[in-house]
């Protein structure tokens, strides 16, 4: 029991506009597995990703990652990220290579400075490699030059995962990495992460799919608002659990059917 | 300092004697102004102007931060009108009522129940009301005007340099945070997961947006230059997919304004102001009309293809 846990929260609380959506939440989330995380809609299951990526300031608690404060893990580069897709500003004048490219950005800190100063096709060819492969990883090279807007669903959600990949992070953070893709697409998605998981890595994946969180994941965590369990998929997501997770623990759950504003 | 001053009107020759060059080549008709001096002093804060307000409106328009831009520019008079009154540089004053109103529309945000365009417009609107009053006690009404609506043709070679200077600060300041900057207005949420200080980048911002808005405010005056602060960043994005190639195109579009604007009002003896902004929103237009993917004519005809 020497591992250190991946995410270790203690006591967290947070809150949206003063909307609690976090109550004492205490946690450890082991590191190379991968865990689901499963909620009813407005649980908080975006809210605690957000407090892990620095997003949402908790109110109270204690959070670490990888054993070490949140913020140096961060800037270490220990954190690959992909949002909601809906969080993301599909308009915005950059290709599919450079929207991949930006998983890079916090490593190239490392860089010496004038290669930090020169533009993406002349900088480090490691971040360029790590963009190439994590494009072919998700079958993307073909669009690689063209807008993220034309894009279509399945395949802004490859690319948001080719950005975490390219990151080549100890833990990825997924928000419902499977919500409205196609079934090839779920497919390529589900692969990539187990082949990140056979590589060590930690996946932790807010999902509303239960049968692949049953397939795929080694726990599954039941949040709404507070910690409701935690363990194997067979014993979580058993319709006596199910159920209770409905109803939550957190007495103020009538705030369980509002979302919290992106 | 005198040093430093030296240098910069050497430089400032420098540079308008470069820019004379692709005027010789022009008819004689639009290259006759710049015979004299005070055109030529012009000629070179346009070009400034039209670039750092071209550079920065790229950031302004992705993050749609149109109001805010607003809201500093109108911020800095009372600023401009202290500084004035204590003998400082305009541009301290100046940043430090921006950056206070800035300061101040986030806490209303963050702790009343007001949402942030109203926290805008009531913090804008106090600090330009402040600056008015001030400004009504202790200067001219010409002098007022030309704040608050420029003056092209009367630039002196002071406010020339800092115009100079704080062009070559936002340039080189978008190039070392070339990336920070371009992450954090494209997706902020990615940047905090990588560990990059959002509120540095923030403020920084928010600095650069300042300093533009004073290298300005002879140009194209406090109400006016938001216009060059939106308008070139959106006739770019409607011309091109990529950051890059819309950020000199929005530069392009900011200087192309500003030197026809100054021609305008030479000849026409209007605003140089408003001049300015109406070049700069007929080239808006333009590309509205007729750019080549998401223009107005090529959309009609995309869906008339698609109905046959």
């Amino acid at each position: 029991m020497t591992d250190t846990p991946a995410i270790e929260a203690r006591r967290l609380c947070a809150a949206y506009h003063r909307q609690p959506v976090l109550t004492d939440i205490t946690l450890a989330l082991p590191a190379g597995q991968w865990t689901a995380i499963v909620g009813p809609n407005g649980a908080g299951k975006s809210s605690l990703l957000k407090v892990v990526t620095g997003s949402l300031q908790p109110l109270s608690g204690e959070l670490r990652i990888l054993g070490g404060s949140a913020n140096q893990q961060r800037r270490a580069g220990k954190i690959a990220y992909m949002a909601q897709q809906e969080q993301m500003e599909w308009d915005f004048p950059v290709s599919v290579r450079e929207t991949v490219m930006t998983g890079r950005y916090g490593l190239m800190r490392q860089d010496p400075w004038w290669q930090r100063l020169m533009p993406d096709h002349w900088a480090n060819p490691a971040h360029r490699r790590a963009v190439e492969e994590a494009l072919e990883a998700v079958d993307m090279r073909d669009h690689a030059a063209g807008p993220i807007g034309e894009l279509s669903g399945g395949q802004k959600k490859r690319v948001m995962l080719a950005r975490a990949l390219a990151q080549q992070a100890d833990i990825l953070l997924l928000d419902e990495p499977l919500a409205g893709v196609d079934p090839p697409s779920e497919r390529l998605i589900l692969d990539m992460l187990e082949r990140e998981r056979r590589a060590g890595r930690t996946i932790i994946m807010v999902t509303h799919d239960l049968p692949s969180a049953r397939r795929h994941a080694d726990q599954v965590a039941l949040i709404n608002q507070t910690l409701v369990g935690m363990g194997p998929p067979a014993e979580m997501l058993s319709d006596a659990m199910l159920a209770q997770l409905a109803v939550g623990v957190a007495p103020r759950s009538t705030a369980g059917g509002v979302r919290a504003a992106a | 300092m005198p040093l430093l001053e030296s240098l910069g009107s050497d430089l400032i020759e420098a540079l308008i004697g470069l820019l004379m060059i692709p005027i010789g080549l022009l008819p004689d008709s639009l290259s006759a102004p710049f015979e004299y001096r005070f055109m030529q002093r012009a000629l070179l804060t346009s070009v400034l102007v039209g670039a750092i307000c071209g550079l920065l409106s790229s950031f302004v328009v992705l993050k749609r931060w149109s109001l805010l831009g607003d809201a500093i520019s109108h911020a800095v008079l009372p600023g401009v009108a202290i500084a004035y009154l204590l003998g400082w540089p305009f541009f301290i004053g100046a940043f430090i009522t921006g950056a206070l109103t800035s300061l101040g529309i986030g806490a209303i945000e963050r702790h009343t129940r007001i949402k942030s365009d109203a926290a805008m417009g009531l913090m804008f609107t106090a600090a330009f009301a402040l600056g008015i009053v001030i400004i009504s006690k202790i200067a001219s009404s010409t002098h007022l005007m030309h704040i608050l609506f420029g003056n092209v043709l009367g630039v002196q070679t002071s406010a020339l340099m800092l115009t100079l200077l704080a062009g070559v600060i936002a340039i080189l300041a978008i190039w070392l945070a070339y990336r920070p900057l371009l992450l954090y207005t494209f997706d902020p949420q990615q940047a905090q997961a990588l560990g990059f200080n959002i509120g540095l980048i923030h403020y920084g911002l928010i600095l650069l947006l300042t300093l533009t808005i004073v290298a300005s405010l002879e140009t194209v005056g406090i109400i006016l230059v938001v216009a060059m602060l939106i308008t070139p960043g959106a006739t770019a994005h409607l011309l091109t997919d990529r950051f890059k190639p819309m950020l000199a195109i929005a530069v392009l579009v900011g200087i192309i304004s500003a030197v026809a604007g100054l021609l305008l009002s030479f000849h026409l003896d209007v605003a140089s102001g408003g001049a300015i902004v109406l070049v700069a929103t007929a080239l808006f237009c333009l590309a509205l009309i007729a750019a080549p993917k998401h223009g107005l004519l090529v959309r009609v005809w995309r869906r008339n293809r698609l109905q046959e």
